[in-house]
């Protein structure tokens, strides 16, 4: 009796995990991907097995366009998060000894997430605007006469805004694998005579890559299907795929924005394996 | 150091909150303001009835009134006209009144949502402007040759089971009006420094980099087209029923005045419109009336302006939901009487939006009041708005002038075209280009 019961407990334990995995990630997702073959007929969707949602997306020259675009901001995105993020976790492993400093720098680099994204927006305005601040100083010093535009509502604006978001989740895993570093290992790779560079090249960056590949997974998965940010700090003039698929929901296309979603979704997992194929992030958990 | 400690773990811990934090903070929606709070009063009888609508109408001092006249529960819900016609569509159990716009109706009819409402049993029906029953305001108005999806043509049903539009006046209405304007380009005369007469002005180079349009595809497209048609860039079988080649041709045009530079931003909420023109972003674009309000409010000058090729107009109304019978039903008829009353067209009124039966309205509102708003004479005193702000001084006129001058002047209404796919399509590569 104990018996039976101890081989039918682990099922049990693993049960509401499993229906919550279900109910909330595989159907919904499963969904998806039936709705993605079904019928569109101008303002109703009908159930049916049709190639002509994905036909559509492969032979049109605005989702090439929109895919190109989004790879674009998930390139600099990444980029700018990683050469931010590396050397904010660097000093806050290697340079602040004590716990309480730690944590309240973190704080510090959560104060992007106290306000709501349209307040963000609303104050981009004013400082980033043809009379923001920032013109009016550059002007004041003399730098430009003329108000510089491209400041807000372009790609400059959204990938500041996205880069202003999303550094954190650069920040927490690599700060997370740097603190993993034996610090005897520096100090060996010191006593046989590297140099503080040699030391960075050959022992810290290495060891820190998992963290990094966990934080560009977050960085490009969060990028690839921003739409939010992209509107409101292009001022709607730029297109990502996020984008593409809220305007066809606004429209009621529900069977090609499913489509889209399902490539989206194909895409971004194609770069999470290629990142995990790089990097082995075992070595962290 | 390589051994999980408590302070490690407190530490992961809190990227881990922080991270859930910064998660749910980028999950906003920007384009749907908050519903008003609920005010739950005593209930006097039992019936609830469910509303969907835009800002525009969902406002909680509507239902307190409604709530204090009628003696029953009014639930309301502000949403975008997107996610209106969505959950009117698709999501027939969520409520018990649709209160939308004219030109959702070629969407939200066919999906047999919505039960014809029995016109005999809408006392002040023959109140109702001409605008919505046969289409013609008064004689030589540019209004009776509208194009696009004017009101008249999706008031009516054929049968109280028919999903099909009626051409005449039949019993059976899809939405009883209450209210509509006529939409034009906002300006700021300070930055503009000079009179807009023409809508062909928003691709002016004077203004490159400085004006905005509408990105809602149903009406910014029809925006575009009064643009392109003032120009002399083209010409149109029918603005709100363009054919594809006509919105292939209209989205290159676009497209090149997007290269160009010639927009600044595009705005899909009304706070977008605000903030853009307050602010000096944008000096002249499409607006909606109340955002016009909004912008003067701060104290700063906007001119809603008259233009010569008239006005782009909308209409709003409410419906019945397919759900509705019984004693459900009797009280969806007590509500859409009372708001034609007038005191809904008066409070709607004092915010420049015109009422579906203005007699009534009328009898709501000052004559100040009445003849600032509807008759287009200077104001004998300031003007207040429903919420307390003072929206002119005495001795403003209304910009366009009266009822008569601005409604009659309208040209094309807000459309859902045959090609409403393809138009969101091409609206797409447009926002891509």
């Amino acid at each position: 009796m104990l018996k039976s019961w101890k081989s039918v407990e682990p099922y049990l334990l693993v049960t509401p995990q499993t229906l919550v995995f279900l109910l909330f990630l595989v159907f919904p997702i499963a969904t998806i991907f039936i709705v993605s073959f079904w019928e569109f007929t101008g303002y109703s969707m009908t159930p049916g097995f049709t190639l002509e949602n994905y036909r559509n997306i492969f032979t049109s020259q605005v989702s090439l366009a929109t895919y190109l675009n989004t790879f674009k901001f998930v390139g600099l995105v990444w980029f700018f998060t990683l050469i931010i993020g590396f050397p904010v976790a660097y000093f806050l492993a290697f340079y602040i000894d004590s716990l309480r400093w730690q944590i309240i720098l973190f704080l510090v680099c959560t104060i992007p997430f106290w306000t709501s994204n349209i307040i963000r927006m609303i104050s981009w305005i004013p400082f980033l605007g043809r009379e923001g601040l920032l013109n009016k100083l550059l002007m004041g010093i003399g730098l430009t006469s003329q108000p510089i535009d491209i400041f807000l509502f372009s790609d400059f604006a959204v990938v500041l805004a996205m880069v202003h978001l999303y550094t954190l989740f650069m920040i927490v895993p690599i700060f997370n694998s740097l603190m993993r570093i034996d610090r005897n290992l520096i100090a060996a790779a010191e006593d046989t005579g590297a140099s503080g560079f040699q030391v960075f090249k050959e022992v810290i960056l290495p060891l820190s890559q998992p963290g990094i590949a966990i934080g560009s997974i977050f960085v490009v998965t969060l990028t690839m299907g921003e739409f939010v940010t992209v509107r409101l700090m292009s001022g709607g003039q730029a297109a990502s795929v996020g984008y593409l698929i809220r305007n066809q929901i606004g429209s009621l296309q529900y069977p090609l924005a499913a489509a889209n979603a399902i490539i989206l979704l194909i895409v971004t997992l194609a770069i999470i394996f290629g990142i995990l194929r790089t990097i082995d992030i075992r070595k962290e958990l | 150091m390589a051994n999980l400690t408590r302070r490690q773990l407190l530490r992961t811990g809190l990227a881990a909150g922080a991270m859930v934090t910064a998660t749910q903070c980028a999950r906003g929606t920007p384009n749907n303001p908050a519903p008003g709070p609920t005010v739950n009063t005593n209930q006097t009888k039992d019936v609830t009835l469910r509303f969907i609508g835009t800002g525009v109408s969902q406002i909680n001092e509507i239902r307190q009134k409604a709530e204090e006249d009628l003696g029953f529960k009014l639930e309301m819900r502000a949403l975008s006209t997107e996610e209106n016609n969505q959950i009117a569509i698709t999501q027939a159990g969520q409520y018990d009144v649709f209160d939308g716009e004219y030109f959702s109706l070629p969407l939200v009819v066919p999906s047999g949502n919505l039960q014809p409402v029995d016109v005999s049993r809408i006392t002040a029906f023959d109140q109702i402007v001409p605008i919505f029953t046969t289409g013609q305001l008064y004689d030589g108005a540019k209004v009776n040759s509208s194009q696009g999806t004017a009101p008249h043509r999706v008031m009516f049903l054929t049968d109280q089971e028919s999903t099909e539009f009626a051409p005449e006046p039949t019993n059976w209405a899809t939405l009883i009006p209450f209210q509509y304007n006529a939409d034009t380009l906002g300006y700021r005369p300070d930055l503009v420094g000079r009179e807009i007469t023409s809508w062909g002005e928003l691709f002016n180079e004077e203004f490159r980099g400085k004006t905005s349009i509408l990105d809602i595809p149903s009406i910014g497209i029809i925006d575009a087209a009064m643009v392109v048609e003032a120009l002399g860039l083209m010409t149109f079988g029918d603005k709100g029923n363009m054919t594809r080649e006509e919105l292939d041709q209209i989205t290159q045009i676009l497209i090149e005045q997007k290269r160009a530079g010639q927009f600044r931003a595009f705005w899909k909420t009304f706070d977008e419109s605000v903030n853009l023109m307050s602010s000096g972003e944008v000096v002249l674009q499409s607006m909606w009336s109340p955002a016009v309000t909004a912008v003067k409010a701060q104290g700063i000058e906007c001119i809603y302006a008259p233009l010569q090729e008239g006005y782009r107009a909308w209409g709003g109304g409410i419906g019945l939901s397919r759900n509705l019978s019984g004693i459900e039903l009797d009280a969806a008829y007590e509500y859409i009487n009372w708001m034609l009353d007038g005191w809904v067209g008066a409070f709607l009124g004092r915010q420049g939006y015109y009422s579906a039966a203005p007699e009534n309205a009328k009898k709501f509102m000052s004559q100040a009041e009445w003849d600032f708003w509807y008759e287009g004479k200077a104001a004998t005193e300031d003007m207040i708005d429903p919420f307390g702000t003072k929206l002119e001084s005495a001795g403003a006129v209304r910009d366009g002038g009266s009822f008569n001058d601005r409604m009659g002047n309208v040209v094309v209404w807000n459309s859902t075209m045959d090609e409403q796919t393809y138009l969101v399509q091409k609206w797409n590569e447009f926002v891509a280009a």
